[in-house]
C-alpha cells in the first residue's frame, strides 16, 4: 500500500484508522513476516467492507498474537491456545460481529489442537488466520507441529525428530468451508483470500509461510529474510483446487500453495437455530422429579 | 403469557437444577459446558432451557474451551455460565486468571466431588476450597459463594451473577455433590421480586473511556464487543488503556486494584447467617453441606443445655475476617466442620488470631458429616475450656 499525499501537518499513520498507532514500535524482529501478514490482514478488513465497530479480532499467546495489540479494533489477546473457544463465545452471544483470529502455529495447532478441530467442525462463522513461521518464535525457537522433519530449532538441536502436520489438510478435513495457503510473498492472493474467507459464512483458514530469520532462519541456515522471501518465490507452486492432502510443505522440492477448499455449509448458528424448534417431546427420566405445586393443587411436571 | 425465564412458584427440585434457575432468572442467556459428575444436571437442564429464551447453550470439546467461551460471550454482551466439578475446575483455573485479569464477569459453578484427581466421581467432597481461592496462578482477590441446599443454589446463583457485575469478576459458586443432587422445596419468586444488577456501562465519550479507569469503587465501566469503543483486552499485564505494560509500575497498579475493588468493598460483598451468636460459648463456623450438619448439631448442643452458636457462610471468599475476630475473642472455641483435610479452617485460625482453640472436624470425603460427629466436638471443646 501507497502512502497518502503528505500533509502539511502532523503526518498521519496511513492506516491510522486501523492501526493503534499509539502503540508503535511493534516488538516483532526486522525481516519477521508478521508485519506483512498484518497489513494484509488490514487490507482485506477495509476491503471486506464489514463496520469497523462490529468486527473483532481475538488472538491467543505468541508473536502473531500480539497482532490483536496493535488493530484498532475491538481486540482480544487472550490465553495460550484458546483464541477458538473465546472467539466461539464472542461469536455465539453477538452474531453481528465479524470475528477474526489471528495465530501462530504452535498457538493454533499445538496447544489449541483440539480446539481447532472443534471449532471447525461445528463450522462457527469465523476466518482463523495462522501465520505459520515453522518454530516458536516469541519463546525463541522451539520446534512446532510445522518445523520440517531435520530442521533445527532450541529443542531440536540434533534435527527435529517429528513429521510436521499439513494444516490445510487438517483444516479441510475438520470441516473448514474455506482453506487457503500463501507465503508471505503473495501479498495481493493472500489479501484477497482474507477477503474471499471473511466473506463467507463458516469457519475459514487461511495460513501463510512467513520468515523469522531470528530463530528458525537463523540455526538453518535459510539466511536473511530476504534470502527465505527468495526461496519461497522459487519454491512456491500455485495450485487451486486440489485436495490440501496433496499439497504438503516440503521444502526438499516445491511448497504448494493456493486456495484448496471453497464450499458452503450450514454454521452452527444456523444449525442450533433449526434444532431450536424442535419439539423434545416425552423424555421420561429426565426432569420427572421437578413437580411444581400449584396453587390450585394440581402438580405440573415440567 | 407464562414467564419462560422466570419460572415462578414452588417446586421440588435438585439443587442442579435450581442453580439453572436462578441462573436464568438472573438473566444469564449463555452456557458453555461440559459434562461431569455431579454438575451434569446443569449442563443438560441448560440445553433444554436456554434455547427457549433465545438463549445459547454448546457443549464443548473440554473445561478449558468452556471456560474460555464463557468469557468471550461476557465481551459479546450476554450473562455467561458454565459448570464443572473438580478435574474440570482444574483445567478451568488458567482461564480463571484470565478472567480475573481482564475483569470479565461471568459465573462458575464447581458441583464439588472428592478428590484429589478422579477422586470419587458420585461422591461429596468440599477439597477445592482453596484451590478457589488460590488455583490460577499469580496473586489476586476472588468472590465465592457456598450454597447449602436447592433453595441456595437458586438464590445464590442470581447473587453470584449481581457480584459478577457488580464487581467485574468471574464468581464462584462452591456447591457440592450432595447439594447438587437432593430434592428439596424451592420457592422461584416472581421476576419483580428479583434483584438484577446489570453491566456498568460507560459514560464518557468513546474517545475518553479508558476501559480500565475505575470508578470511585475501584471497578471500572465495562464497554462490550462492537459497542464502537474499540477496547484492547489482554491478559497482559495492562494499564487504565487496557494496553500492555512491562514494567513493575503498571503490574504494582493493576494487581492492587485487582486485589481493592474486592477488599475495598469486603463488606457490602460478605453474608453471613448467625444463629445464636449473642451468648455463644462454642460457634460452629460451617458452609456448604456440611453447614446443615452443623445446625443440627448446634440445635441438638443447645437442648443438651450448651450455648453453641453457628455462622453460616455464604460468601466464603472473601472471608468474614471481622467477624471471625470479633466472635473468636468472646467464645470459648470455634469449630470448622468440612469435607476435606482442612482447608477453610485454616483461615478460620488465622482470624481467630490465637483468641480462641480452634478445632477441625475433618472428613476426607464419599459421605456428609454427621452432626453427631460435630456434637461430640462442640461437646469436648466446652469442657477443654472447664
Amino acid at each position: 500500500m501507497k502512502t497518502k499525499k503528505a500533509e502539511k501537518t502532523v503526518p498521519e499513520h496511513p492506516m491510522e484508522e486501523l492501526i493503534r498507532s499509539e502503540r508503535l514500535p511493534h516488538i516483532w524482529c526486522a525481516g519477521c513476516g508478521i508485519g506483512t501478514v498484518f497489513g494484509s490482514v488490514m487490507a482485506a478488513i477495509q476491503k471486506s467492507g464489514y463496520d469497523l465497530d462490529k468486527t473483532a479480532i481475538v488472538s491467543g499467546i505468541g508473536c502473531t498474537a500480539r497482532m490483536a495489540g496493535y488493530i484498532r479494533l475491538d481486540s482480544f489477546h487472550t490465553t495460550h491456545g484458546r483464541a477458538l473457544p473465546f472467539a466461539t463465545g464472542l461469536k455465539l452471544a453477538n452474531p453481528e460481529l465479524k470475528v477474526l483470529v489471528v495465530s501462530g502455529d504452535g498457538d493454533l495447532l499445538a496447544i489449541g489442537g483440539n480446539h481447532f478441530i472443534h471449532t471447525a467442525r461445528r463450522n462457527i462463522d469465523i476466518t482463523v488466520i495462522c501465520v505459520n513461521n515453522l518454530n516458536y518464535g516469541m519463546t525463541g525457537g522451539q520446534l512446532a507441529p510445522s518445523t520440517p522433519f531435520g530442521a533445527k530449532t532450541t529443542t531440536s538441536a540434533s534435527g527435529c525428530p517429528e513429521e510436521p502436520f499439513n494444516f490445510c489438510y487438517l483444516a479441510s478435513a475438520c470441516g473448514a468451508i474455506y482453506v487457503a495457503r500463501w507465503t508471505s510473498l503473495h501479498i495481493r492472493r493472500l489479501t484477497n483470500s482474507i477477503t474471499e474467507a471473511m466473506q463467507k459464512r463458516g469457519f475459514g483458514f487461511v495460513e501463510i509461510l512467513t520468515p523469522c530469520p531470528t530463530s528458525f532462519g537463523r540455526r538453518n541456515k535459510i539466511g536473511t529474510a530476504l534470502e527465505t522471501l527468495k526461496f519461497y518465490h522459487e519454491r512456491s507452486v500455485i495450485r487451486n483446487d486440489i485436495d490440501p492432502k496433496e499439497a504438503p510443505i516440503d521444502f526438499g522440492s516445491n511448497i504448494v500453495v493456493g486456495k484448496f477448499v471453497d464450499t458452503e455449509r450450514p454454521t452452527f448458528l444456523d444449525n442450533y437455530q433449526l434444532s431450536c424448534k424442535n419439539q423434545i417431546g416425552d423424555w421420561p427420566d429426565f426432569e420427572g422429579t421437578m413437580v411444581q405445586e400449584n396453587q390450585t393443587g394440581r402438580q405440573d411436571i415440567l | 403469557m407464562a414467564d419462560k425465564a422466570v419460572l415462578t412458584g414452588t417446586y421440588f427440585m435438585n439443587g442442579d437444577y435450581a442453580c439453572c434457575e436462578g441462573a436464568l432468572a438472573a438473566g444469564c442467556r449463555f452456557f458453555a459446558g461440559y459434562p461431569i459428575t455431579p454438575a451434569t444436571e446443569i449442563t443438560e437442564r441448560m440445553s433444554r432451557r436456554l434455547p427457549e429464551l433465545g438463549g445459547i447453550f454448546i457443549q464443548m470439546e473440554d473445561e478449558i474451551a468452556s471456560m474460555a467461551a464463557i468469557l468471550g460471550a461476557s465481551w459479546g454482551g450476554v450473562k455467561a455460565m458454565t459448570s464443572t466439578s473438580g478435574p474440570g475446575f482444574s483445567l478451568m483455573m488458567e482461564n480463571i486468571g484470565l478472567g480475573i485479569c481482564t475483569e470479565t464477569p461471568c459465573v462458575i459453578c464447581n458441583v464439588q466431588r472428592a478428590g484429589p484427581s478422579t477422586g470419587l466421581p458420585t461422591l461429596v467432597g468440599q477439597g477445592d476450597m482453596m484451590q478457589a481461592r488460590w488455583g490460577s496462578h499469580g496473586h489476586y482477590e476472588v468472590i465465592a459463594l457456598a450454597p447449602s441446599s436447592p433453595q441456595e443454589m437458586f438464590d445464590l446463583t442470581i447473587r453470584a451473577f449481581n457480584l459478577s457485575e457488580q464487581y467485574r469478576i468471574p464468581v464462584m459458586i462452591m456447591a457440592d455433590e450432595v447439594v447438587g443432587h437432593m430434592n428439596e422445596r424451592v420457592v422461584i419468586p416472581r421476576r419483580e421480586e428479583i434483584e438484577i444488577v446489570g453491566r456498568r456501562k460507560p459514560k464518557v465519550p468513546k474517545r475518553d473511556y479508558l476501559p480500565y479507569h475505575p470508578d470511585p469503587d475501584g471497578v471500572a465501566p465495562m464497554a462490550n464487543c462492537g459497542d464502537g469503543y474499540r477496547i484492547h483486552i489482554t491478559g497482559l499485564t495492562h494499564d487504565e488503556r487496557g494496553y500492555p505494560g512491562m514494567d513493575e509500575a503498571t503490574q504494582a497498579q493493576m494487581v492492587n486494584r485487582l486485589i481493592q475493588k474486592i477488599a475495598g468493598n469486603r463488606d457490602k460483598i460478605i453474608r453471613t447467617e448467625n444463629v445464636y451468636l449473642d451468648d455463644a460459648d462454642v460457634v460452629v463456623v460451617a458452609y456448604g453441606i456440611s453447614a446443615r450438619s452443623a445446625r443440627q448439631a448446634v440445635r441438638d448442643a443447645r437442648s443438651g443445655g450448651i450455648r453453641a452458636g453457628l455462622i453460616k457462610l455464604e460468601t466464603v471468599w472473601p472471608f468474614p475476617e471481622t467477624l471471625i475476630r470479633d466472635v473468636a475473642a468472646r467464645v470459648r472455641a470455634l469449630i470448622m466442620p468440612e469435607i476435606n483435610a482442612g482447608q477453610m479452617v485454616l483461615e478460620l485460625q488465622r482470624c481467630a488470631g490465637g483468641a480462641c482453640p480452634v478445632h477441625l472436624v475433618s472428613h476426607f470425603g464419599g459421605s456428609i458429616i454427621h452432626p453427631s460427629t460435630i456434637l461430640s466436638v462442640i461437646k469436648d471443646a466446652i469442657k477443654g475450656r472447664k
